[in-house]
């Protein structure tokens, strides 16, 4: 669990951070979202205090952040960031060892952690272990960076628009990864983004972001219902409202009895796929696999607060 | 430059059976080839001499670099840059004649010399090795809790390798040229070949000493740009 409470960074005496309370439960993911410069960086930076914080406290798991050297408190925290970061000069094993070798594991522990996480990012370990970075594409080097931070089990983990510099095919495939091996670890994350959808998607609670103020911290569900301000609106831009809380639901949740004809949709499509392809085969209802329909009426009453 | 190395090892073996080469740059019947001091011992030591200044610079100047770029020595950077640039702009010769009164005739004044020579280079090469690396492999070192001492050790002077290992290869081949004016005040270089030429007008001399000095220069420039496609390959 992490606990920012009244956390304030100013720079020249100007607030970058400003007093910002906020909660994340273990096992959970918070999305800080906001435009450019709103200081979600600095806020998360200030987490594994590569950033010291002007007042205010951070504490993971009820120890408070500030009584730990900030090198020993970065080797407890995951780190990752956009374009990964990986050490060039160091093969993909050493990379995703550079943690547990801080922590002084033993070789043969190491050895099986590496091999491990690389098969978790779907890697083949003997082919991908004593590779350079350079010799692995886009996709692959941002997997190893998220493993190079999940390496020494790290409770919490921070990432920085991690899926920035991936195109969107490899992205959604990312992000689905991402949210699968969070809730296979339990891991407590921390994720920064500038794109609202990837927020919702991935977010167990989104905390939007603005001139260094925390506008609103709820979940998306409640974020799309219910902005707090016209930022927070503006920021989920109204003509994607109905399709963000479509995509919140999964199609067997409102799986009604009933009768419909043609493909079935898989269970967990979300009713924002369910509406997709009512719209594209011209039918007002949809089978879903293992029973049940879901009808666009169904869908309409869900698109709507 | 397999063929140069060899015929610069046969050359220095038995310099007297190329006398036919030098030959017809006598005159009068003078010697073609110089025999006062073995050509190979003068070479050894002048490559001795070389040798120990490069080190001496390429130490100091790795030192330097790396406390100028320290947050503590970064108010030193600007004394640093004016010793290194007044080392390489204030000519040897001068430093020979200032140095000769106060440590005497011998291979100590010319060492002075190459070494502050040579400490540029590597200095600047040093410091934009250690200062052009990339913010996010940075932020990652420090996001993953390597301490200062472990981020210079396992990330930035790694990284920089290939940078310094060129300042050391001006700095060894402008030291190998220059440590020929070391015969001017008594310490045991190739350049003696060349004076001697100069002074009993004997062109088959200089010419000798000149391209035992220069074949070696070509070697040790190929060495140093092989050292650092080795050290750069890894990282592609
Ligand atoms: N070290 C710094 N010194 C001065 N200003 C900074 C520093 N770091 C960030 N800022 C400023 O703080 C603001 C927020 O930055 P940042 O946290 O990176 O925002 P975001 O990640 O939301 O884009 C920006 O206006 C930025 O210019
Ligand atoms: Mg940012």
């Amino acid at each position: 669990m992490i606990q920012i409470q009244h956390l304030t960074k100013r720079y020249d005496g100007k607030p970058v951070v400003d007093d910002v309370s906020l909660t994340v439960e273990r096992g959970q993911i918070a999305a800080l979202v906001g435009t450019s410069g709103s200081g979600k960086t600095t806020l998360l930076r200030m987490i594994n205090r590569l950033v010291m914080p002007t007042s205010g406290h951070v504490l993971i798991d009820g120890q408070d952040t500030g009584g730990i050297a900030p090198h020993l408190l970065r080797r407890r925290i995951g780190y990752a960031i956009q374009g990964h970061g990986l050490f060039p000069h160091r093969t993909v094993g050493q990379n995703i060892a550079t943690v547990p070798r801080l922590l002084r594991w033993p070789a043969d522990e190491i050895r099986a952690r590496v091999d491990e996480l690389l098969t978790l990012f779907q890697l083949d370990p003997d082919a991908f272990r004593d590779r350079m970075p350079h010799e692995l594409s886009g996709g692959q080097q941002q997997r190893i960076g998220v493993a190079r931070a999940l390496a020494a089990k790290p409770d919490v983990l921070l990432m920085d628009e991690p899926f920035g510099a991936l195109d969107p095919v490899i992205r959604a495939k990312a992000q689905a990864d991402l949210r699968q091996i969070q809730r296979q670890l339990g891991t407590t994350l921390v994720l920064v983004t500038h794109d609202m959808t990837e927020a919702i998607l991935l977010g167990d609670q989104i905390a939007v972001m603005d001139q260094g103020r925390l506008l609103q911290y709820a979940p998306p569900a409640e974020i799309l219902r219910a902005p707090a301000t016209p930022f927070v609106e503006a920021l989920i831009g109204p003509d994607m409202r109905p399709f963000h809380l479509l995509s919140l639901t999964p199609a067997f949740r409102i799986a009604t009895e009933g009768h419909a004809t043609g493909t079935p949709i898989p269970r967990d499509a979300t009713l924002r796929d369910a509406l997709a392809e009512c719209l594209w085969s011209g039918r007002d209802a949809l089978p879903v696999e293992g029973g049940g329909v879901v009808t666009l009426t169904a869908l309409r009453e869900r698109a709507a607060p | 430059m397999a063929a140069a190395g060899l015929f610069l090892l046969a050359f220095l073996a038995s310099p007297g059976s190329f006398s036919w080469l030098f030959a017809p740059m006598t005159r009068n019947g003078a010697p073609a080839i110089y025999t006062q001091t073995p050509l190979w011992s003068l070479t050894l030591s002048h490559l001795t001499l070389v040798a120990v200044a490069v080190a001496a610079s390429t130490l100091v100047a790795l030192v330097l670099g790396v406390l100028v770029t320290r947050p503590s020595g970064r108010e030193f950077l600007p004394l640093a840059r004016t010793i290194t640039s007044v080392g390489q702009t204030f000519p040897p010769v001068a430093v020979l004649a200032l140095a000769v009164p106060v440590m005497g005739f011998g291979a100590g004044p010319t060492l002075v010399a190459l070494f502050l020579y040579g400490l540029l280079p590597v200095f600047e090469n040093t410091l934009a090795g250690l200062t052009n690396q990339p913010a996010q492999i940075r932020e990652a070192a420090r996001g993953m809790g390597l301490t200062p001492a472990q981020r210079l050790w396992q990330v930035d002077l790694p990284l920089a390798l290939p940078v310094i290992l060129t300042g050391m290869r001006l700095t060894a081949v402008i030291s190998l040229g220059t440590a020929t004016i070391g015969s001017t005040v008594a310490a045991r270089t190739l350049g003696e070949v060349i004076i001697a030429g100069l002074l009993s007008s004997n062109t088959a001399f200089v010419l000798q000493g000149g391209m035992v000095v220069g074949i070696i220069a070509v070697m040790i420039h190929e060495g140093f740009q092989a050292l650092a496609r080795l050290a750069s390959r890894r990282t592609g």
